[in-house]
């Protein structure tokens, strides 16, 4: 079962299309790339994933669930401009976050999840800052934080949007090798602008700009590469739908 | 300071300013982290405008006055929700509307009114013993909810689309949140008036926030700092024969200006 099928799905905002007709497949331990050109809707169709944004047409399965049923098994990385970094809130705090079920709500601070929580910031080599508040670590560090916010939950599926955007290159070169290694074990779908950061790394790259181009690894040389650079630039990306396996 | 407390109604300040000081160390630290502090302003000012109605066709003064600062408070939040970037103007509008809709309504009613200073800066001095008794009721209520759903609020705070996808039902907490807010600002308005009431909603929390490792620390600490304004304030009222909200707010604002030029010497001595 592939781990998210998307179908003939459509999405509009405020009446202005942002998806058209997009089938996407994306098979379990893909490690794929979303890139496209700004507004070209990368983030939309993260989020349609996710279950925070409904389509207009067609349907989104994730896990062969509906996004919201199967939120459980999706570990999700947000932009980390988005997050407020005075906030009082310390590295073991943000990734216990991750253990949140509304249902438990008076069982929820409970030693287990603590341990749960020490465990997936171990992993992230983020151990030793278990205790020190978000905002005073560095962008690199932060995104460590927030993969082990993902982890904890142990899900099927990784989703990233834009996550190298605060981390400098060489720390992004490490960024990417950790992701690699958590993908034998795990799905992982990077959303970023930049292919030439991940070309090294993924599997295959999904390109969107209002509709989607698939390409499997064998097809990311230095000629697609360019192809698809000038694609985010110029907003020319290919339109027809291209989708084929791994070898 | 100790003398003072041999008259009845210094005994009924300080515990009104305590009362206050918890209820807004409290909210207020949801309100900094979530920066509904503009949103929090619309709705202690458009609560005149249910003071006007209640006046005017002779309501009891707090059910009229809670009902219509929660539906100027839920209009407020679903705009604030839904039109993000128009949110700002859209609250400067019904929070001047609510203002005037009230000062036009007590003009209309007949008779001798509350005058507008007493709305503004309060009557601490004079708190009735019953008002003590709803605000500390209401605090009680306040502590149990947002106690039930720290976790909640925590996640919904520090970002609110990971909340949704966790399953918290980030639009009713919202909603239930301004919905508090609304409903504790009139009570303790009525006790402290609207403008120690944003001053002890935003000063207290915002000088903590730097030096807190959680939102259960920043609201406690928030809480007793509040609670160290309005005893200082109130001794300087007393000493000094000055205004006590307008004292207690002044104390807040040295303590402010004074932790803005400490975190200025520390990040300097840093480098």
């Amino acid at each position: 079962m592939p781990i998210i099928e998307i179908k003939d799905l459509d999405f509009a905002y405020n009446g202005e299309a942002v998806l058209q007709n997009v089938n996407l497949t994306v098979q379990q331990k893909d490690f794929m790339a979303i890139i496209g050109p700004n507004g070209g809707g990368k983030t939309t169709l993260l989020k349609l994933v996710l279950g925070l944004l409904t389509p207009v047409k067609g349907t989104v399965r994730v896990d062969g669930k509906p996004p919201r049923e199967a939120s459980p098994s999706i570990g999700y990385v947000p932009q980390d401009v988005h997050t407020n970094r005075s906030f009082p809130i310390t590295a073991i705090d943000v990734v216990m976050m991750g253990k949140l079920d509304p249902k438990k709500r008076l069982s929820r601070q409970s030693a287990a999840n603590r341990r749960d929580a020490l465990d997936a910031l171990e992993r992230m080599e983020m151990a030793d800052h278990a205790g020190r508040k978000i905002g005073m670590l560095s962008g690199g560090q932060r995104q460590r934080v927030f993969i082990a916010r993902a982890l904890v939950a142990r899900p099927k599926l990784l989703l990233l949007d834009e996550p190298t955007a605060s981390i400098d290159t060489r720390g992004q070169a490490d960024f990417y090798r950790l992701l690699r290694e958590l993908n034998k074990d795990i799905t992982v779908v990077v959303v970023s602008h930049d292919l030439f950061a991940v070309s090294h790394h993924i599997k295959s790259v999904t390109c969107v700009n209002k509709k989607l181009h698939y390409h499997a690894q064998n097809e990311i040389t230095g000629e697609l590469l360019e192809h698809m650079y000038s694609c985010t630039v110029e907003e020319v990306c290919p339109v027809e739908l291209v989708v084929r396996s791994k070898p | 300071m100790i003398e003072a407390l041999q008259f009845d109604f210094m005994r009924n300040a300080l515990t009104a300013g305590l009362l206050a000081s918890v209820i807004c160390g409290i909210m207020g630290t949801l309100v900094v982290v979530n920066r509904i502090v503009f949103l929090s302003g619309g709705i202690a000012h458009a609560a005149y405008g249910g003071i006007g109605l209640a006046f005017y066709f002779n309501w009891p003064y707090l059910p009229g006055t809670i009902g219509f600062s929660l539906f100027a408070a839920m209009v407020m939040a679903a705009i604030s929700h839904t039109v993000k970037h128009r949110a700002d103007t859209i609250i400067g509008v019904i929070w001047a509307l609510g203002m005037a809709f009230g000062i036009l309504l007590m003009d209309l009613t007949p008779g001798y009114n509350v005058d507008l200073m007493s709305y503004l800066f309060g009557s601490i001095l004079t708190v009735p013993r019953l008002d003590l008794f709803f605000m500390a009721v209401i605090g009680v209520m306040m502590l149990i909810l947002v106690v039930y759903y720290y976790q909640d609020l925590l996640a919904m705070s520090y970002d609110e689309e990971f909340a949704q996808i966790r399953g918290v039902p980030v639009k009713k907490l919202y909603f239930g949140l301004i919905g508090m807010l609304a409903v504790t600002i009139v009570l303790v308005i009525q006790v402290v008036g609207l403008i120690l009431v944003i001053a002890l909603l935003t000063i207290p929390p915002f000088i903590v926030e730097k030096y807190v490792n959680s939102l259960v620390q920043m609201m406690v600490a928030s809480s007793i700092l509040g609670a160290a304004f309005t005893v200082t304030g109130l001794w300087f009222s007393y000493r000094y024969n000055l205004t006590s909200g307008a004292s207690i707010i002044m104390v807040s604002g040295i303590v402010f200006l004074i932790s803005l030029v400490v975190d200025r010497i520390c990040v300097v001595a840093r480098k």
